[in-house]
């Protein structure tokens, strides 16, 4: 019998744990432990965040989902990693630390042949300050990183419409909080669907809106941008972003670090070195990311950090740490396995894995602030890595010997739908596909992406779809019939 | 029906990139024009879906 202990319930480690589940027999053991009792479709918040969704219409409990699946549920946040065991036991093991309401703060240790670290991201609005206190969002601002900020975020932004119904003219920013952000696309969304709220609210002659973000170019995204093939041209992402905010009218600072968040107003830091104010009555700010602070202990009792961990607190994996400057960078970096290279039986899949690097260009202010966007790691690679490693460990369960299943960003594409405004009839989104979604310039010179598969267009059908997805991805979630046959 | 000229001044910071004009506004939710689409996306999507996995 083994068992295989699952370190985070996100689109990554949800993925990971089902699948699992499925291949596994019931002689084996798959736990999961995760500090929320629900599961959240994030990239449906942004519509909570407008008031076109509530919170119930995004998560649904997890407890009777993984009963119902035969998989152990622990809500709970893992601490430390003892992959060793300690003085007494060579057995490896971790502690955790409960969060449900009856056994709050009780820890327990949970032995594991095989682990996977799929605990997504810290939210570490500390890092700039006034934007909040560590993992805490702060007073000035609004979020839409989880479902319950959404909807905080949403009666903010209604007081807003509120006070420009009642005449008196409002101003909006929304974007990056931190020179070092990644996430761009939920911001991007949301600038748009405010924007789209407020024409059906009869406001947005009344409402400024304006965007800001650490990209050096609109339309990077984190993934150094993209060109597709219209009219005969391979155009950039740039220029569809740039019309879309020209068209929306809605002016935009890029390159920018917030260095600082006050009541009303941001301080930002530019890639040419100036620095600016910006005045806001109502701001939705992207923290950046960081590990969420696990510690590694070996046998001895000594911390072992540094060696499982990248010092922004991701796990190693079989990336190539060493690539150096942006000019050495290649695809081959990126890692296929996502086995950690001290313990071959342990993983991490989605947000929770170290970046080789950037895929952005990195930059600096000449100050040397870095002002670039971070890889992601989310959506559909997250949801592929995450069965990949299952598969993996599933095959090494059952065959010492098995090879680890491959799943490289630089060689699987993703599809991407952001939303610009929800309505049957008059909504739109941009529908976006990128192959592969780290660019290998070696094998596509110059633009490093195939134009064949790398396509975007905005429109209705973009909102269909994404509409669609939400309510086919909640549901394979939910383990409903069939749910192995919609693809992550 | 919003103009080119409401979203764009000359030399403002928009005036280098381009707009779309009415008629591609009127076919971004023409609901017969974009079930179309809804298919050919669905087929492109599902392409590089297969393609990844």
């Amino acid at each position: 019998m083994a068992r295989l202990v699952i370190m985070g319930g996100g689109v990554s480690g949800h993925t990971a744990a089902t699948f699992a589940r499925k291949w596994l027999g019931k002689e084996h053991e798959v736990v999961v432990v995760t500090p929320n009792s629900n599961w959240n479709w994030i990239p449906s918040n942004i519509w909570v965040g407008v008031g076109q969704m509530t919170k119930e219409d995004v998560v649904f409990p997890l407890a009777p989902v993984y009963e119902k699946a035969g998989i152990e549920f622990k809500q709970a946040k893992a601490v430390s990693i003892h992959p060793d065991g300690n003085a007494d036991s060579d057995t490896s093991y971790i502690t955790i630390e409960s969060t449900s309401a009856d056994t709050a703060g009780q820890t327990e240790e949970i032995t594991y042949d095989y682990l996977i670290n799929a605990t997504g991201p810290k939210l570490n609005f500390g890092a700039t300050p006034g934007l909040g206190e560590g993992t805490n969002l702060g007073e000035h601002t609004v979020s839409v990183c989880t479902a319950d900020h959404a909807v905080h975020a949403n009666e903010e932004l209604r007081k807003v419409f509120d006070k420009a119904k009642a005449g008196e003219r409002q101003k909006i920013l929304i974007g990056t909080g931190h020179g070092m952000c990644t996430c761009q696309g939920a911001a991007f969304e949301y600038i748009f669907n405010i924007d789209h709220e407020a024409k059906k609210a009869g406001v947005r002659d009344m409402v400024d809106i304006k965007w800001i973000s650490n990209e050096s170019f609109l339309g990077d995204f984190g993934i150094g941008g993209l060109h597709m093939n219209r009219g005969g041209y391979a155009a950039s992402s740039r220029l569809f972003a740039e019309s879309l905010y020209s068209e929306r009218q809605i002016p935009w600072i890029i390159g920018a670090h917030v260095s600082k968040v006050e009541a009303g107003k941001v301080h930002y830091e530019l890639l040419d070195g100036s620095t600016g104010e910006e005045e806001f009555d109502f701001s939705m700010l992207i923290p950046p990311f960081a590990g969420v602070g696990l510690t590694a202990v070996a046998k001895d009792g000594s911390d072992m950090t540094d060696t499982i961990f990248a010092p922004n607190g991701f796990m190693k994996v079989d990336a190539n740490y060493a690539a150096g400057d942006y000019a050495n960078w290649k695809a081959s970096d990126w890692p296929e396995t996502y086995q950690n290279p001290t313990y071959s039986n342990m993983f991490a899949c989605g947000i929770a894995f170290a970046p080789p690097h950037p895929i952005s260009k990195p930059m600096s202010s000449p100050a040397g602030t870095p002002i670039f966007p971070t890889p992601p790691r989310t959506g559909m690679p997250s949801g592929i890595i995450g069965k990949a490693v299952a598969h993996s460990i599933c095959d090494m369960i059952k065959n010492p010997d098995a090879k680890p299943h491959k799943a490289s960003m630089a060689s699987m594409g993703a599809a991407c739908v952001a939303s610009a405004g929800k309505g049957l009839t008059d909504g739109t989104a941009a529908a976006l596909t990128v192959y592969p979604v780290v660019p290998d310039f070696e094998k596509y010179p110059g633009l490093g992406r195939d134009l064949n598969y790398t396509f975007g267009e905005i429109g209705l059908a973009g909102h269909w779809i994404k509409h669609i997805l939400h309510h086919l991805f909640i549901y394979k979630a939910k383990l409903k019939p069939g749910w192995t046959l919609i693809p992550e | 029906m919003q103009k080119l000229e409401d979203v764009i001044k000359p030399y403002d910071q928009n005036f280098t990139t381009m707009v779309p004009t009415p008629f591609v506004k009127f076919f971004r939710t023409c609901v017969i024009w974009q079930f179309i689409r809804f298919v050919h996306i669905n087929i492109k999507m599902i392409i590089v879906v297969m393609k990844s996995h």
